[in-house]
C-alpha cells in the first residue's frame, strides 16, 4: 500500500509540477471568462449611438419608428437614395433603411444599406417595426380596430410539471446541462484516458518498466498511475471550480450593474424592464427545477467510474505499444469506439430520454457514464427510475472492476515484451494465462 | 581427566556455540537454490528444466548466448516471472514477493531510468520503492553520490546526462538498499574502461561484504575476471555449472607449453609421450598422450639431456568451453554473439 502511494505521489507531482498542466488548468476558465466577459464587452462598447438615416418614399412611416436603447431613427426627405446610400456615413449615421413606394398588399424593395453586418438584433428589430407598421396599416385599410387587436394577444407558456410531487420542469434547461455533462465526461475519458496510455508508453519505451517492477508488482504500478492521474484530474476540476466561482463573483466589480443590465437587454430586446426581470425570474426559477446535488453527485461517480473503466484499457494499449507510436494508433481504435458510440447514443439520448437506446445506452457501462448524464437533469425518478440508476451504477463498478483486473492481466505481459509487435489477439491470450 | 572435559565444555558459553554455528550455516549455506525450473512461452520453452544452486557470498556467472533464456531465469528469480514448474528457494524457503522483493537489487540489461526526472529524487524514488525511509535513503544516496563524485548531479535531468552517466545512476540506484542479492545484466555494456574498472571495483567491494552478486553476461574474460561459479544456458536448457577453476579443469585438453635451454632436433621430440602441437624455437606447445603424465615429459627432455626452463599447464578459457558446448549442443548454428 505504502508502494502503491509513492506511485501515486510521483504521477500526481510530476504533472502537476509541468509547464502544461499550469497552461491548461489556466487557460480553461480562461476561455470561459472570456465566453462571459466578451459579450459584456461588445454590449458595453456598443452602447454608444446607432444613428439610422430612414428615406421613406412611401410616406407611411413617417416618423412611427421607436427610437429605443441608443437607436435613433432620422427621416430624411428629398434626398436620393442612390447618392445618398455612398456619403451617410460622412454624415454620421451608421445605416441607411430606404423604404421605396409601396403596395401595402405586396411591400417589396426595403432595403437597410451599412458597411458593418447589422448584427442579429438590429437585423430582427428593424424587420419587426417594418412588419409590425405594414400589419398595422393593412388592418387600417381593412377597417380593423388595431387597439382591439392588440388587446386580443395572447402570451401564454403551458405549464409543464414532470414528476409525481408536480415539480416544474424545462425541457430546454434539462437538455443543456444534460448534453453539457455528457460532453464534458466524453473529454474527460479522452483526455485522460490517453494520458494513461502515454504515460504508459512512456515506462515502457524508456525501460524504466523493467527495473519499476524488480520493485512493485506490475498491478500497483498500473493502478498508481492510474489513481495519479485521476488525482490531477480531480485537482484541475477544483481549481476550475474555484475560479469559475471567483470570477463570478468579481465579476460585477469590473463591470458596472447598467453594463450587464444592458446585456440582459439584448436578449429581451424590446421588453420593457418589467418583463427583463420576470423572466430572468423565470430563468433562476427553471434552473431551480433540476436537482443540483444528485447531477453533481452523479457527475462526480459517473466522471471517476467513467475514467477507471476505461483508463485501465488504455493502459493495456500502452503496455502493449512497442518503438513505433503509430502502432498506438490502431491498437487504441477497439477502446475509442465504444466512447465514440457512447457520444453518438448521448446526443440522442438528451433529445429522447426515454427510448429504449437512451435506457440501455445509460445501463450499459461501455457508454453509461456520457448517457446517464445526458439523462438525469430530465429528473430522477421522473425520466431515469431508480432502478435504472441503481443498475448503471452497479454494472459501471462491476465494469471497471472487470477492465482493471482484464487490463492488469494485459499490462503485466505486455510492458515486458520488446521488440515484437502484439496484436489484440495475443494480449486476449494473454487474460487466460494464470498467474 | 573427565572432570576436566567437563569444565573446558562448560567454559565455552553456549550462546557463543550456537551462534558461531548459526554463522557457519549462514555462511555455507545457498542463497538461492533453484529446482526443476520450467517456463513455456506460447511457441518455444524459454526455460526447460534448469536446477543449479548460488552459494551466499558468491559471484555467479550466467552464461548463454542471445535467447538462451537467460533473462527469463532472472526475471523468475526476482519474482517477476512465475514458473510454471519447479520452485526457487530463496534463503532456503520459497521466495515471498512481498518481503524478498527488498533483498533484491536488479539492474537489467535494458536499462531506463524517467528521462524528465531529476537525478536525485529518481533516486530517493527508487530507494523508497524498495522499501527505504526517506531519511535513510537520503543518506545512503549522498554516500554513494560522493563516493561516485556525482553529487552535482542531484538537480540535472536524467535526460541531461550522458549514456555512462546515466548508468551510473542505474547502478547506485540499484544497490542503495544494500541488497542481499544484487543481479547485474551486462552491467559494463556502454561504459568507457574508467567508469567500467570502477564499477567492477565496486562489484568486488560488495561482494566482500557478503552481497550476493549474479552477474548475467556474454562478454567471457570478464566472467573469468570475476566470477567464482558459473552457468552456462542454451535454449533453455542447463549445458553446465560449477566452480570457474574446475570447469577449466574439466575441460583440460591436456596441453602444456615447455620452455627448453636449447632447441631439440627432430629426433628429440619422437615420442609416445606427447604430440607437438606447436613449436617456436625452443618453445613448445604439446599435448599428452593417453596413458602417459607429466613426469614422462620431463624425463624424456631429462633423457636426451635438454634443460627445461619453464612448463605448464594450458587450462581452456571460459570463452573456448562456451563455444565448444554451445555448439555441440545446436552443431548446425553458430552461437549467435561472444
Amino acid at each position: 500500500m505504502n508502494k502503491i502511494w509513492l506511485i501515486i505521489k510521483r504521477e500526481f507531482t510530476t504533472r502537476v509540477r509541468k509547464r502544461s498542466f499550469l497552461v491548461v488548468t489556466l487557460l480553461v476558465p480562461l476561455f470561459f471568462a472570456a465566453m462571459i466577459v466578451i459579450p459584456i464587452l461588445i454590449a458595453t462598447n456598443s452602447k454608444d449611438e446607432k444613428r439610422i438615416a430612414v428615406i421613406d418614399e412611401s410616406h407611411l412611416f413617417l416618423n412611427r419608428f421607436p427610437d429605443n436603447k441608443g437607436v435613433y431613427y432620422k427621416y430624411l426627405e428629398n434626398i436620393s437614395v442612390d447618392t445618398f446610400r455612398h456619403t451617410y456615413k460622412e454624415y454620421g449615421y451608421s445605416g441607411l433603411l430606404y423604404i421605396p413606394r409601396l403596395d401595402i398588399n405586396r411591400p417589396s424593395g426595403i432595403t437597410y444599406y451599412s458597411d458593418a453586418q447589422p448584427g442579429i438584433a438590429t437585423e430582427s428589430r428593424l424587420n419587426r417595426h417594418v412588419n409590425d407598421l405594414i400589419e398595422e396599416e393593412r388592418m387600417k385599410q381593412a377597417n380593423i380596430d388595431v387597439e382591439k387587436v392588440h388587446a386580443f394577444k395572447s402570451d401564454i407558456n403551458i405549464d409543464f410539471q414532470t414528476g409525481e410531487e408536480g415539480k416544474k420542469g424545462n425541457s430546454a434547461v434539462a437538455y443543456g446541462v444534460g448534453y453539457a455533462s455528457g460532453f464534458i465526461i466524453y473529454i474527460i475519458l479522452m483526455f485522460f484516458g490517453m494520458s494513461v496510455m502515454r504515460g504508459v508508453m512512456e515506462e515502457k519505451v524508456s525501460r524504466i518498466a523493467e527495473v519499476m517492477i524488480s520493485s512493485v508488482k506490475p498491478f500497483q504500478l498500473m493502478m498508481g498511475k492510474i489513481i495519479g492521474i485521476a488525482g490531477v484530474g480531480l485537482l484541475q476540476f477544483l481549481i476550475w471550480v474555484v475560479l469559475i466561482i471567483g470570477v463570478q463573483l468579481l465579476l460585477p466589480l469590473f463591470f458596472s450593474a447598467d453594463s450587464i443590465s444592458s446585456l440582459q437587454e439584448g436578449g429581451m430586446q424590446s421588453a420593457g424592464n418589467a418583463a427583463a426581470i420576470e423572466a430572468m425570474e423565470k430563468i433562476s426559477f427553471v434552473l431551480g427545477s433540476i436537482n443540483w446535488t444528485v447531477i453533481i453527485t452523479c457527475f462526480i461517480f459517473y466522471f471517476l467510474g467513467g475514467y477507471l473503466f476505461y483508463s485501465a484499457l488504455f493502459a493495456a494499449v500502452g503496455s502493449l505499444v512497442n518503438e513505433d507510436p503509430s502502432d498506438a494508433q490502431a491498437l487504441t481504435f477497439p477502446i475509442t469506439l465504444p466512447i465514440i458510440i457512447g457520444i453518438m447514443v448521448m446526443i440522442s439520448a438528451v433529445q429522447n430520454p426515454t427510448s429504449s437506446l437512451a435506457v440501455w445506452g445509460s445501463i450499459i457501462p461501455f457508454t453509461s457514464p456520457m448517457v446517464m448524464m445526458a439523462r438525469l437533469p430530465y429528473g430522477v425518478p421522473g425520466t431515469v427510475p431508480y432502478w435504472q440508476l441503481g443498475l448503471s451504477i452497479s454494472l459501471l463498478i462491476l465494469g471497471f472492476l472487470a477492465t482493471t483486473w482484464l487490463a492488469g492481466k494485459i499490462y503485466r505481459t505486455g510492458i515486458l515484451m520488446y521488440g515484437k509487435k502484439i496484436t489484440w489477439k495475443e494480449a486476449i491470450r494473454w487474460i487466460g494465462r494464470k498467474s | 581427566m573427565p572432570k576436566a572435559k567437563a569444565i573446558f565444555l562448560s567454559s565455552f558459553p553456549a550462546p557463543l556455540l550456537i551462534s558461531c554455528a548459526f554463522f557457519i550455516y549462514i555462511y555455507s549455506m545457498n542463497l538461492i537454490e533453484v529446482k526443476n525450473l520450467r517456463k513455456d512461452y506460447a511457441t518455444h520453452k524459454a526455460v526447460d528444466d534448469i536446477s543449479f544452486v548460488i552459494p551466499q557470498g558468491s559471484i555467479f556467472g550466467l552464461l548463454g548466448p542471445n535467447g538462451a533464456g537467460k533473462t527469463t531465469l532472472l526475471r523468475m528469480i526476482t519474482g517477476i516471472f512465475y514458473p510454471d514448474q519447479g520452485e526457487i528457494l530463496f534463503k532456503g524457503r520459497p521466495f515471498d514477493s512481498h518481503t524478498d522483493i527488498h533483498a533484491i537489487g536488479y539492474m537489467p540489461e535494458e536499462r531506463g531510468l524517467y528521462k524528465k526526472m531529476k537525478v536525485g529524487e529518481q533516486a530517493l524514488y527508487l530507494a523508497q520503492l524498495k522499501g527505504l525511509k526517506e531519511k535513510e535513503a537520503r543518506e545512503k544516496i549522498k554516500y554513494w553520490f560522493d563516493k561516485f563524485e556525482i553529487n552535482s548531479w542531484w538537480n540535472k535531468k536524467v535526460e541531461e546526462l550522458s549514456k555512462g552517466m546515466q548508468q551510473k545512476v542505474q547502478f547506485i540506484s540499484t544497490i542503495m538498499h544494500n541488497p542481499d542479492l544484487l543481479i547485474l545484466d551486462e552491467p559494463f555494456s556502454g561504459l568507457d574502461p574508467i567508469n567500467s574498472n570502477l564499477i567492477k571495483q565496486e562489484i568486488f567491494d560488495l561482494s566482500r561484504n557478503g552481497t550476493t552478486i549474479i552477474f548475467s553476461t556474454h562478454r567471457m574474460e570478464q566472467v573469468e575476471e570475476i566470477c567464482d561459479r558459473i552457468i552456462l544456458v542454451n535454449k533453455g536448457q542447463k549445458i553446465l555449472d560449477g566452480e570457474v577453476k574446475q570447469i577449466k579443469q574439466d575441460f583440460k585438453q591436456h596441453v602444456f607449453r615447455i620452455g627448453l635451454g636449447q632447441q631439440p632436433n627432430f629426433a628429440q621430440v619422437a615420442t609416445h609421450h606427447f604430440q607437438i602441437i606447436k613449436q617456436q624455437g625452443a618453445d613448445l606447445t604439446v599435448k599428452l598422450a593417453d596413458g602417459s603424465n607429466t613426469n614422462d615429459i620431463l624425463k624424456h627432455f631429462i633423457g636426451y639431456n635438454i634443460p627445461v626452463t619453464s612448463f605448464h599447464e594450458i587450462l581452456p578459457s571460459i570463452n573456448e568451453v562456451f563455444i565448444q558446448q554451445v555448439q555441440q549442443t545446436e552443431p548446425a548454428l553458430q552461437p549467435a554473439t561472444i
